[in-house]
C-alpha cells in the first residue's frame, strides 16, 4: 500500500509539470498582445515598454514560465486583463457554486444509479432491465444543453415551478431558495452521468452474479436481495470510486455547458465569459485549476480504492 | 434399519439454449441414506455436478426439472417455494464446491461469511455467531480461529479455503453433504488432507455423504457406495467392492483401465476410453456409452433398463439381459480381464 | 478480419431492434442531409414575412426569428454535424492507431514518450482546451474537424497500444519475428489486420463523441458560425426563443440525440458481435 502510494506521487509530479507547462504555452502561443488590455490611446510607447517590463514579459520565455509557476505555486494565478482582478479570487469565489452544483449531481447520480444498476443486472433482460437500458442508452446520447432547455420550457415556462436561471432570486437570501434555483442545473448535469454509472453498474452486476461464490450464497440458503446488497454491491461499488475520478474531466465540460445555460454563477460560466472575452489569465487559471483538481482526484480516486479493497491493500 | 434421507426418481433436468434442449440429466435415480458415503463418478458432463445442485432446488433458467422427483425423508421437495427451499439449504443439506479459489467473496471477511450463513439459519447473536465459527474452523483444522476469522479470502492457500468452506457447510450441522469436486482444484498433497478431512467428519457424525468426483481413486479412499454416470444416465451403482472388482458395465471396466492401480507398477498398460460422451442436445435413443462401448450389439440402440446383478449392485447394460447372456453372467470375474471374454460372446450372439 | 466476425455482428444485429432503428435513422440522415439542396428554400434566406410560424405544410419545421425554414436548415445542419463526426473520427482513428501501434510494438522509450503525452493531454479537461482552440483559430469546418480529432486520438491509442502488445506475442508474430521480416512488414501484414475489430469499435463511438462535442461547441457559440446553420447553433437560437417559439427546440436535439444514440447502439452491437464470448454467458 505504502510503495502504491509513493509510486502513485512519483508518477502525479512530472504529470503536474508537463500540465503546467503546456498551460504556460498556451498563454504564450495565443493571439493577441496581453500588453494592449492596459494601454490606453494616448499612452507612450515607453509607458507601454515599461508596462511590458513590469509584467515581465520582455523576459525569455523560460524565465517566465519560472516566473509564472513560483506565483502560481504560491496562489497567484495572475491577473485578469478585463477587470483587472486576481485570477486566483475571482476561482475561489464562484468555487462554492460550482462545487456545490458538481458534488450534488455527483451524489444524485451515485445515488440512483446503484439501485438501478443493480435492479437491471439483476433482472437481465426483463422489462425493468429494459426501461432502465433504454433510459442509459438516451442519457449518454442527449445533448446536456438541449435536456436544459427542454426543463426551463416544461418547469419554468409551463409550470412556473421552477426559476429558469442563476442561483438567488435577488433579494431573497435563503437556502431554499438556492435550492430551488439548483434543482435543474443538478438533474441535468446528472443525468448523463447517471447513465454511464447505471450501465457500468449493470454490466458489472451481471458479471459477478456469474461468479462461483454468488451461486454458493444460493446453495446456503441467501435470497437473491442479500446476495445483491452484501455481496454484489461490494464488488460493484469499488469500481465506481474510479469511475469517478475518470469522470472529472467530462464533469468539467458538463459543468460548463450546465452552468452557461441556467447562468449559474460558477467557474463554468466564468471561463465561458473569459473565453468570449479573450481573458487568457482567467482561462489558464482555470485550465490549470481544473487540470490540478483533475490529476489530484484521479490520484485521491486510486489511493481510495486501494484502501477500500482488501486485496491490493494487503499487497503492502 | 438405515434412514433414507434423499432419494431421487426418474430425475430429469433440461437446460435451454439458441441451440435447443441440452438433456443433462435423463432419468436419474439414486438415494442416499445417513451415515453413508455415496460417490457420483462421471466425466465432465455427465449430468453429475446437475444432479447435485438439483437436489438444492438450485436449478435456474435457463435449466428446469422437467420430470422425476427428488424427496428429502420422504417427502418431496419439488414444488417447494422458495422460502422452503432456503431453510433447507446449507441448513439440512450443504454444498462443498469445486474451486475454493473462487468459492469465497473475495471483498468480504471469513468471518463476515460464515457467521452470516450461521445467524440465518440458527438464529444466533453475532457473538455466539462469530464462536461458532470458530469452533468449526478449530474443527476442520485451521489454527488461530480467532484471527482467521478477520482475514480476507485471499490471505489464505487453496487448501485452507477448502477447509473453510467445509467448515461454512459444517456450520450449522447438516444431516446431508454435498461435496463437489471438492479435491479437483488442489494440489496433490493438499487433496489427500482434504480427504482425511472428510473420513474424519464421517466417522465422528451420522452424515450422510455424497462425493462427486471424476478420481475413481478418490471414490476408492473415502466412498462406501458408488454410482457411475454416463450421459446424464446413471451406469451402474453398487457397493465400492462390487463397481472395483465386480463391474458389472462396460464403462465402469473402461474407467478403471484408464486410472493407475495402486501397486500396477509400471508394467501396467493404462488404456484411455477412444471417442468423445453423446451430444446431450440430441442423444442417442439407446445405451449412451453406445459409440465408444467395445462390446455395443443390436440391442443397445434401445434404452436398457438396470440390470440387478447383486444386492443393490445394479447396472444399466443389455449385456445382462438373460435373454442375451443365457449362459453366464459377466462381470463376476475380476473387472478388467473379463471384459474380452464379454465382448467376444456379445459379437458372436448377435 | 474474418468473414464469421462480421457474420456474428450481422446475428447481432439482426436480433437487435435498436440497432436496425439506428441504422435506418443514420442512412435516412445521411441521404437527406446529401439531398438538402433539393429543398425549394434557402436555408440562409431571411424572410420578414414569414417569421416565427409554426409548423405547417409548406414549412414542416416552421420558421425561425428571420423567417428562414427551419426544415432546410436542419437538413444543413445535419451536413455539418455528421461531416464533423465522420471526418473527425477518420483523423482520430488514424493518429490514434499510429501512435498506438508504434507505442505497443516497439515499447521502451518511445513507447514511455507518447504514454506520457498521452496523460498529460487526458489530464487537462478536454473541453477547455476546445474552446480554447476554437478561440485561438477560426473557427471553420476544417478547422473544428482538426481540433476535435486532436482531443479524441488518445482512447483509441491507448485501446491499440494494448491490443498490439498482446498481438505483438502471438506466435505468428513471433515466427514472422524470427524469421527475420521487419517490423514494418509485421505491422502491415500481421498487427493491423487483427487490430480491425478494437478499432472499428472505437471509431464508432468516436462519431457519436464528435458530433456531441460539435454540437456543444456550436451550442456555446464557438462552432461554425452565423448564418451557417448546425443542431448545436440552432439550439442556441431557439434558447432564447423558448418562451414564443418552443417547437425550435424540438427537432433539432431531437435529431442530434437520435444520431447519437444510434452510433452508441451500432457501437455496443459491433462490440458485442467482435467479442461474443466476453458478453455472452
Amino acid at each position: 500500500m505504502r510503495q502504491l502510494l509513493i509510486r502513485r506521487l512519483l508518477q502525479t509530479v512530472p504529470l503536474l509539470l508537463f500540465v503546467s507547462i503546456v498551460c504556460f504555452a498556451m498563454i504564450k502561443l495565443a493571439p493577441g498582445d496581453p500588453v494592449l488590455s492596459f494601454v490606453t490611446p494616448n499612452m507612450h510607447p515607453e509607458d507601454i515598454e515599461r508596462i511590458r517590463h513590469n509584467l515581465g514579459l520582455d523576459k525569455p520565455a523560460y524565465v517566465q514560465y519560472f516566473l509564472w509557476i513560483k506565483e502560481a505555486v504560491t496562489g497567484n494565478l495572475g491577473y485578469s486583463l478585463v477587470n483587472h482582478q486576481p485570477v486566483m479570487d475571482q476561482i475561489l469565489d464562484r468555487l462554492p457554486a460550482t462545487a456545490g452544483l458538481m458534488g450534488s449531481a455527483i451524489g444524485l447520480a451515485v445515488l440512483l444509479a446503484i439501485p438501478l444498476g443493480l435492479t437491471a443486472g439483476a433482472y437481465r433482460g426483463r422489462w425493468i432491465d429494459k426501461l432502465v437500458n433504454l433510459v442509459a442508452y438516451v442519457g449518454i446520447s442527449v445533448p446536456l444543453f438541449w435536456l436544459a432547455i427542454l426543463m426551463v420550457y416544461f418547469f419554468s415556462i409551463h409550470l412556473h415551478w421552477l426559476p429558469s436561471m442563476g442561483m438567488r432570486t435577488i433579494g431573497v437570501n435563503s437556502a431554499f431558495d438556492v435550492l430551488k434555483h439548483g434543482i435543474m442545473p443538478c438533474v441535468v448535469l446528472a443525468f448523463s452521468f447517471l447513465a454511464v454509472y447505471v450501465r457500468y453498474i449493470r454490466s458489472s452486476t451481471i458479471g459477478q452474479l456469474r461468479e462461483d461464490y454468488v451461486q454458493i450464497q444460493y446453495a446456503y440458503g441467501s435470497t437473491k436481495r442479500i446476495v445483491l446488497f452484501r455481496h454484489v454491491m461490494k464488488h460493484v461499488l469499488l469500481p465506481i470510486i474510479t469511475l469517478l475520478g475518470m469522470s472529472m474531466g467530462e464533469l468539467v465540460a458538463g459543468a460548463i455547458v450546465t452552468e452557461t445555460v441556467f447562468s449559474w454563477p460558477g467557474i463554468g460560466s466564468l471561463g465561458m465569459t473569459a473565453v468570449r472575452g479573450m481573458d487568457y489569465p482567467v482561462i489558464m487559471g482555470i485550465t490549470l485549476f481544473s487540470s490540478v483538481l483533475l490529476i489530484l482526484g484521479n490520484l485521491a480516486a486510486d489511493l481510495l480504492y486501494g484502501i477500500a479493497d482488501p486485496r491490493i491493500k494487503s499487497k503492502r | 434399519m438405515t434412514e433414507r434421507l434423499l432419494e431421487m426418481e426418474d430425475l430429469r433436468v433440461s437446460f435451454y439454449s439458441r441451440d435447443g434442449e441440452n438433456q443433462a440429466v435423463r432419468g436419474v435415480s439414486l438415494h442416499v441414506d445417513a451415515g453413508e458415503t455415496v460417490g457420483i463418478v462421471g466425466e465432465s458432463g455427465s449430468g453429475k455436478s446437475v444432479t447435485a445442485k438439483a437436489a438444492l432446488g438450485l436449478i435456474g433458467p435457463p435449466g428446469k426439472v422437467i420430470g422425476g422427483d427428488i424427496r428429502y425423508r420422504g417427502e418431496s421437495l419439488l414444488g417447494w417455494s422458495d422460502g422452503r427451499w432456503r431453510k433447507l439449504r446449507g441448513n439440512r443439506i450443504a454444498m462443498v464446491f469445486q474451486d475454493p479459489m473462487t468459492a469465497l467473496n473475495p471483498v468480504k471477511k471469513i468471518g463476515a461469511q460464515m457467521t452470516e450463513v450461521i445467524r440465518r439459519h440458527r438464529g444466533l447473536g453475532k457473538a455466539e455467531a462469530r464462536r461458532e465459527a470458530a469452533d468449526k474452523l478449530r474443527e476442520v483444522g485451521i489454527s488461530e480461529p480467532e484471527r482467521r476469522l478477520d482475514q480476507y479470502p485471499h490471505e489464505f492457500s487453496g487448501g485452507m479455503r477448502q477447509r473453510v468452506m467445509i467448515a461454512m457447510a459444517l456450520s450449522c450441522e447438516p444431516e446431508l453433504l454435498l461435496a463437489d469436486e471438492p479435491t479437483t482444484a488442489l494440489d496433490v498433497t493438499i487433496q489427500a488432507q482434504i480427504l482425511d478431512l472428510l473420513k474424519d467428519i464421517k466417522a465422528r457424525s451420522n452424515m450422510g455423504i455424497v462425493l462427486i468426483t471424476h478420481d475413481l481413486g478418490v471414490v476408492a479412499q473415502v466412498c462406501t457406495r458408488v454410482v457411475v454416470m454416463y450421459g446424464g444416465m446413471v451406469m451402474e451403482e453398487g457397493a465400492v467392492e462390487d463397481i472395483f472388482y465386480r463391474a458389472g458395465h462396460p464403462y465402469t471396466q473402461g474407467l478403471l483401465k484408464s486410472v493407475p492401480k495402486r501397486g500396477g507398477g509400471l508394467r501396467e498398460r493404462l488404456v484411455p476410453i477412444e471417442g468423445t460422451p453423446p451430444d446431450l442436445l440430441d442423444p442417442p435413443p439407446g445405451c449412451p456409452f453406445i459409440e465408444r462401448c467395445p462390446h455395443a450389439f443390436g440391442k443397445c440402440v434401445e434404452r436398457p433398463p438396470l440390470f440387478e446383478l447383486g444386492d443393490g449392485h445394479r447396472a444399466l447394460c443389455w449385456l445382462h439381459d438373460a435373454e442375451h447372456s443365457a449362459a453366464k453372467v459377466p462381470g463376476a470375474a475380476a473387472g478388467g480381464t473379463d471384459a474380452e471374454t464379454v465382448g467376444e460372446r456379445g459379437a458372436s450372439d448377435e | 478480419m474474418n468473414r464469421s466476425k462480421w457474420r456474428s455482428v450481422a446475428g447481432e444485429l439482426r436480433s437487435s431492434a435498436f440497432g436496425i432503428a439506428g441504422i435506418i435513422i443514420l442512412v435516412l440522415f445521411t441521404i437527406a442531409a446529401a439531398l438538402a439542396f433539393l429543398s425549394p428554400h434557402d436555408p440562409n434566406a431571411l424572410n420578414a414575412l414569414e417569421r416565427l410560424k409554426p409548423p405547417n405544410a409548406d414549412h414542416w419545421f416552421g420558421t425561425d426569428d428571420y423567417g428562414r425554414d427551419y426544415f432546410t436548415r436542419a437538413l444543413y445542419g445535419g451536413r455539418v454535424s455528421l461531416t464533423v463526426g465522420f471526418a473527425s473520427m477518420i483523423l482520430a482513428t488514424g493518429i490514434g492507431v499510429i501512435v498506438g501501434v508504434v507505442s505497443g510494438y516497439f515499447g521502451g522509450w518511445i513507447d514511455n514518450l507518447l504514454m506520457r503525452l498521452v496523460e498529460v493531454i487526458m489530464s487537462i479537461p478536454s473541453f477547455l482546451i476546445l474552446l480554447l482552440l476554437s478561440v485561438f483559430l477560426k473557427p471553420s469546418v476544417g478547422n473544428i474537424i482538426i481540433i476535435i480529432s486532436l482531443l479524441m486520438w488518445m482512447n483509441i491509442a491507448r485501446i491499440v497500444r494494448a491490443e498490439t502488445m498482446s498481438l505483438k506475442e502471438r506466435e505468428y508474430v513471433l515466427y514472422a519475428r524470427a524469421s527475420g521480416q521487419g517490423a514494418f512488414g509485421i505491422i502491415r501484414r500481421h498487427i493491423l489486420a487483427n487490430l480491425m475489430p478494437v478499432v472499428i469499435v472505437g471509431a464508432t463511438n468516436n462519431i457519436a463523441s464528435a458530433i456531441m462535442m460539435e454540437s456543444s461547441l456550436s451550442f456555446l457559440g464557438f462552432g461554425v458560425q452565423a448564418p451557417n446553420a448546425t443542431w448545436g447553433s440552432m439550439l442556441n437560437n431557439a434558447q432564447g426563443l423558448i418562451a414564443q417559439a418552443p417547437y425550435l427546440a424540438v427537432f433539432p436535439g431531437l435529431f442530434i440525440l437520435l444520431t447519437v444514440l444510434s452510433f452508441n447502439v451500432l457501437g455496443d452491437i459491433l462490440r458485442v458481435g467482435f467479442e461474443p464470448k466476453l458478453v455472452r454467458r
